[in-house]
């Protein structure tokens, strides 16, 4: 299913989660989790509402650390990188948040030049070029520089989140819901932009999505999470990790479910509650 | 952990109130390590211009109107009250050493450092609440900038040297208001209400109010700043926090004059020792 075998030559490991677990006051959203994402492939992570996803991606980039557990990128634990380390491994990452997360005071201009002013990687009139060539990469027309993000359609808004995250030319790519609330045109227009993110950037792609359309088109490998509210102590809370293309016939009934869309033993549940 | 879900103390009332005071414990302690770090970025590395301006002028430009009215009026309630009382006892020209020295050693701060911590503190905790809702916090962080010196260290800034200087102008408009009560209005000779002015209020008593203010503006800032980091999700949570920013700051605010008050008194009567000083 991959579309891009020449760039997953390399076994060269990007990501290590090792015994991750995360917890929030009484309620875990993780439990040990290992994972390995590898350099150059895309990986998607799928699974019900709440099921820790978003807070995956969070403790990949290290906003959030584990409660326990390790999480390393090439090998070093982010954990025991200083604040000023920390910042500068980020800058190897892109993020998309799920709402774009641009910042509402600053235009269109000065959120996509934000990254590399901050760190100074270029001057005025470079960095005037960098933007320009990222907006236009994300299929932004010229003239939108200058507004705010409020002035923007909710695509506009994900388009420029992107146009952001890639103004550090990024290592790793992180994607938060990146087709959430989008019409079926403007999704595929993402998805798009995702693939053409890998394809020219040679980047790690790490995608978190409830839509099968987009795992289909742009995931080398899926891994499915359920749950620990609903999962036996001793079962492992991923319950899948592999193709795209085995998804559909995989033994797991909440595996299939998740993927055709059923309600199934939810909507008994549902019905038992009610 | 989830063992924890299905244990019925859980719920008891007991634990309930253990819960509170640990939250409220680390509540206290959370807001001591950001103060802690916001002034470890100030002696690390200072914001740039083009943060600090913005700040300065919502912080300090905008408020100006809001505080001018402010401190007109308590100057000209004062004259209002205290006229017939001081008229009564045939000591009407002392009007203006009482009106004075009351605004500029504690209404004047204190009202003014209210003032702006509905107007300026209320907005920060809600504006930085409503990038904590938005991811906008967290997009700082992945862009490798810390938080806390984009967004806390220029706010503290123009608060600590801002809130200071709109009180010294709260300070001139209320003395312009009493005046113009108590002379214009209520007949006071206007020789003798300045005289007595001059002659009890001293620039160490307007200093007293301008020292406080730096206080107010430090705890404005902080608490503001802290509460806005810490929103809950959703309208609610963004609400909560504003109203929590004003509610503490205000009590800040309070403590604060009262502890410096203390200290100031201390000091005072340790230099110019007068009999029968108290602290208080």
């Amino acid at each position: 299913m991959s579309r891009r075998g020449d760039r997953l030559e390399t076994n060269e490991v990007a990501v290590t989660l090792q015994g991750v677990s995360m917890q929030f006051r009484h309620q875990q959203v993780l439990r040990s989790i290992d994972m390995e994402i590898r350099r150059g492939e895309t990986l998607c992570i799928i699974g019900e509402s709440g099921c820790g996803k978003t807070v995956m991606l969070k403790l990949i980039i290290g906003l959030l650390r584990p409660t326990t557990g390790k999480v390393l990128f090439y090998g070093r634990d982010l954990a025991e990188m200083s604040e000023a380390e920390l910042n500068h491994t980020r800058l190897r990452f892109g993020f998309l948040f799920q709402m774009a997360a641009l910042f509402d005071s600053l235009t269109i201009y000065d959120n996509v030049a934000f990254g590399p002013r901050e760190h100074h990687l270029f001057d005025e009139e470079t960095l005037e070029k960098v933007v320009a060539e990222r907006l236009a990469e994300v299929g932004l027309p010229s003239g939108l520089e200058y507004k705010k993000p409020a002035e923007l359609s909710g695509g506009q808004r994900k388009r420029v989140g992107l146009a952001r995250a890639l103004a550090l030319d990024p290592e790793v790519m992180l994607y938060d819901e990146p087709t959430t609330g989008l019409d079926p045109i403007m999704t595929d227009v993402i998805n798009e932009l995702i693939l053409q993110t890998q394809r020219t950037k040679k980047a790690t792609g790490v995608v978190v999505t409830h839509e099968m359309k987009t795992v289909t088109k742009v995931a080398d490998r899926v891994v499915m999470l359920y749950p620990l509210s609903r999962l036996a102590a001793d079962e492992s809370q991923i319950l899948y990790d592999g193709p795209a293309k085995d998804l559909e016939d995989h033994p797991d009934s909440r595996v299939r479910q998740f993927v055709r869309g059923e309600a199934g033993e939810r909507l008994r549940e549902l019905g038992r509650r009610g | 952990m989830s063992s924890l879900s299905t244990d019925p103390t859980v719920h008891s009332p007991v634990h309930k109130i253990g819960e509170h005071v640990f939250d409220s414990v680390a509540d206290v302690g959370d807001m001591a390590l950001f103060s802690f770090i916001t002034l470890g970025w100030m002696i690390r590395k200072l914001p740039r211009w083009s943060t600090l301006v913005p700040n300065f002028y919502a912080i300090g430009v905008s408020s100006v109107p809001v505080v001018a009215i402010t401190g007109t009026f308590i100057g000209m309630v004062l004259a209002v009250q205290a006229h017939s009382q001081f008229a009564a006892m045939g000591m009407a020209t002392r009007l203006g050493s009482v009106i004075n020295i009351s605004l500029v050693k504690e209404l004047g701060p204190v009202l003014a450092a209210t003032m702006l911590a509905g107007r300026v503190g209320s907005s920060m905790a809600a504006e930085l609440g409503t990038m904590r809702v938005t991811e906008q916090i967290d997009a700082l962080s992945a862009l490798g900038t810390n938080p806390v010196r984009y967004l806390v260290v220029p706010r503290f800034l123009a608060c600590v040297m801002l809130i200071p200087l709109l009180t010294l102008m709260a300070d001139f408009m209320g003395v312009i208001g009493g005046a113009v009560i108590s002379t214009q209005v209520m007949g006071v000779d206007a020789f003798h209400y300045w005289l007595h002015s001059r002659r009890y209020v001293g620039s160490l008593d307007l200093f007293a109010g301008v020292f406080k203010s730096f206080f107010f503006g430090a705890a404005i800032a902080l608490i503001s700043c802290h509460r806005g980091f810490n929103s809950k999700a959703g309208a609610e949570g963004v609400g909560k926090a504003a109203t929590e920013a004003f509610v503490y700051s205000f009590i800040a605010i309070l403590f604060t004059d009262f502890c410096i008050g203390i200290l100031w008194n201390a000091v005072y009567y340790a230099i110019w020792p007068m009999n029968g000083s108290g602290l208080l």
